[in-house]
């Protein structure tokens, strides 16, 4: 029976892992976007690139300007001063500073909301979003993004990154992108950009779920209880069981 | 009826019968004492119970069924704003997915060891309507975040009753109690999720284990303790189910309260699976996600769905199949015509077909989280085939089994 069982679960985990691995296959390949969360630095540093670029058109509704300044640290007049571009309540969300009605004029449609575009998304394709746009003349915006294909969103940073063009293959005879390449330097060193897209991400990560670092390390106190209670709990069930045979 | 004493029990058992339940059902209550790991997971289901009730009242408190604030007041006021909220919450969101887990172990120990065999068919029916009423919890559940897979995963699931002929579309919109999906909906399913379900559930729970006591537990054996009682009537592999098994019921409560925080804490998404990343974004109906799958526990019935091809443009025939696939669990007390109970006594050809039985369901299960191509879907039909056959051809293989001898009493292996 044992046996029975030892078979049955290592085919469940084979087929699920074969499974899962089917159904990430395709696409724009992701990379890995490796924030840390509990890196205030890099938090504060998002926080800022968040408020100055991101905010313009986007708005984290969800996201309150007096959570972020003691979750990451920071006094009420830093937050006020360097955050605040819309001169908000300290308790107020964060909102963005173009109307709905004006983006709706100038891009068709309000961009989304971010508070929790790090869950519905993911922190890799956001990292890869955010380094994948492409000079593109066909696009109003002239630029488009390898992830996001035909994306409104214009290209923010193209100061700060430089100008990509896309490299493309033949596969079989069909046209296939195969990478991005520099061909206009920007303003920033690309060490430079690249850690200031992961610290935004790093953000975006936090303002998804700002309990998410209290959560795990409550969890491990809650695991250590559980832990010796079990013990307790196995000893006293021991004890009363010895008279069963 | 004795009384006991003439202090405050004897007061209150002379006007209530609390040392008289508490015996009956406790302390008296003799239950065998092979238990193994499977008999887990009737008390670990009663425990999730218990939290989903708990997490859920103070979760109502703070969320508010309208389709203008619902996201928001989970999202914000629950996650963010409330003290404690997202714990709360992600007790309940894992929760709901710990309880099908735990069913469906609970479940599979009855196949095992024959649980739903004469004289215990009741239980099994009144767990079987426990099942129906859960499923109906969670899908009412999963409609209330507002997000786009809940919005979208009730959309699906509700045209399937318009599928249905002459009637569907009228039924459809009755259910909906609109022509779309939108706020009448989503407060039908508010207060069905919160008050009337869990009043069945609780009703069907207290029948399940009143059923349960009349006839008394089955064990990994499958003999019947009853047949062998001592002079004083109690029974000679019997133990009391206080302390003996509340003991051990709370190492087994430990263990799984582990497994449940290493999610809430850890992994509360469980990698899409508990909480589908689409729900993140609040529901659009002008915006149809690029793939729309159930939750994990309904997407073996859905794979089932979607393997039977739909007959002249109806999804009629894969919603009859998908319905026959659990009403057919129902006469599983009647299909099984083995007189032995537990599989340690059964031909060893009946493990093998249990044993593919379990990978087809769950093969089933992992095809209705994938988008369809041909081959899954081929591969679908096979699984859904063999469901059918198992438990259709039933009371014919199982009549031609060649068991083991039985022993006369339980044991400890």
């Amino acid at each position: 029976m044992k046996k029975t069982i030892l078979v049955l679960l290592l085919t469940t985990i084979a087929m699920l892992s074969t499974g899962l691995t089917m159904a990430s296959g395709g696409g724009y390949p992701k990379s890995p976007a490796n924030v840390d969360v509990t890196d205030m630095a890099s938090l504060q540093r998002g926080a800022k690139v968040f408020t100055d670029y991101c905010l313009s058109c986007h708005s984290a509704k969800f996201v309150r300007f007096n959570r972020v300044a003691t979750d990451l640290g920071m006094t009420e007049s830093e937050v006020m001063d360097n955050l605040n571009h819309l001169g908000v309540k300290f308790g107020s969300t964060m909102t963005a500073v173009m109307t709905e009605d004006y983006s709706k004029e100038a891009f068709g449609a309000v961009p989304p909301d971010l508070s929790l575009v790090a869950r519905s998304r993911g922190v890799d394709w956001l990292y890869t979003y955010l380094i994948s746009f492409y000079a593109d003349p066909t696009k109003t915006t002239g630029h488009n993004n390898a992830i996001f294909k035909d994306v409104g969103m214009p290209n923010i940073f193209w100061k700060q990154e430089g100008i990509k063009k896309a490299v493309y293959k033949e596969v079989n005879g069909e046209r296939v992108m195969e990478g991005l390449e520099v061909v206009e330097k920007g303003t920033m060193a690309p060490e430079e950009f690249d850690t200031m897209i992961r610290d935004l991400v790093a953000f975006l990560a936090y303002i998804g779920e700002p309990n998410q670092s209290y959560r795990k390390s409550l969890g491990i106190y809650v695991l250590i209880f559980l832990f010796v209670f079990f013990g307790i709990a196995y000893a006293m069930k021991k004890d009363y069981w010895k008279d069963v045979h | 009826m004795e009384q006991k004493s003439n202090g405050v029990m004897g007061w209150i058992d002379a006007r209530y019968p609390a040392t008289v339940t508490w015996e009956k059902h406790l302390a008296k209550y003799y239950t065998p004492k092979n238990f193994n790991f499977w008999y887990f997971f009737g008390s670990l289901a009663f425990m999730v119970l218990v939290i989903q009730i708990l997490s859920g009242v103070f979760l109502t408190m703070f969320y508010k069924p309208d389709t203008a604030l619902a996201f928001q007041s989970v999202e914000m006021g629950i996650m963010r704003d409330v003290e404690w909220g997202w714990l709360i919450r992600y007790f309940h969101s894992t929760g709901a997915s710990a309880f099908f887990i735990v069913v469906y172990l609970h479940m599979f120990r009855a196949l095992l060891y024959g649980s739903y065999k004469k004289p215990r068919e009741l239980i099994w029916i009144f767990g079987m309507l426990i099942f129906l009423a859960l499923m109906a919890e969670g899908f009412m559940g999963y409609l209330l975040p507002w997000g786009q897979m809940s919005f979208w995963g009730a959309q699906v699931i509700i045209n399937l009753v318009s599928a249905i002929p002459f009637v569907g579309e009228d039924l459809s919109i009755w259910v909906r109690g609109d022509f779309v999906i939108g706020d009448a909906t989503l407060n039908r399913f508010f207060s069905l999720h919160v008050a009337a379900i869990p009043l069945i559930l609780i009703g069907l729970i207290f029948a399940h284990i009143v059923a349960l006591h009349q006839v008394g537990s089955n064990n990994p054996d499958g003999v019947e303790i009853k047949k062998n009682k001592d002079e004083n009537g109690v029974p000679k592999d019997g133990i009391p189910f206080h302390p003996y098994y509340s003991v051990k019921d709370i190492v087994g409560v430990i263990v799984f309260l582990m497994f449940f925080s290493i999610v809430v804490f850890f992994m509360p998404e469980m990698f899409g699976y508990f909480l589908e990343h689409a729900n993140f974004e609040p529901a659009n109906p002008l915006k149809t996600p690029e793939h729309i799958a159930p939750v994990w526990y309904f997407t073996p019935y859905y794979s089932v769905l979607r393997a039977v091809p739909s007959i002249a443009g109806s999804a009629f025939p894969g919603v009859i199949a998908m319905g026959a696939s659990i009403v057919i669990l129902f006469f599983l007390p009647w299909l099984d015509r083995n007189p032995v109970k537990s599989i340690r006594y059964r031909a060893g050809w009946y493990k093998i077909l249990l044993a593919i039985f379990v990978i087809t369901f769950i093969i089933l299960g992992v095809l209705g989280t994938l988008a369809p191509t041909d081959g899954r879907t081929l591969l679908a039909q096979i699984c859904t085939a063999y469901y059918f056959a198992f438990f259709l051809l039933m009371p014919i293989y199982t009549k031609l089994e060649k068991n083991k001898p039985v022993p006369e009493r339980v044991t400890m292996k």
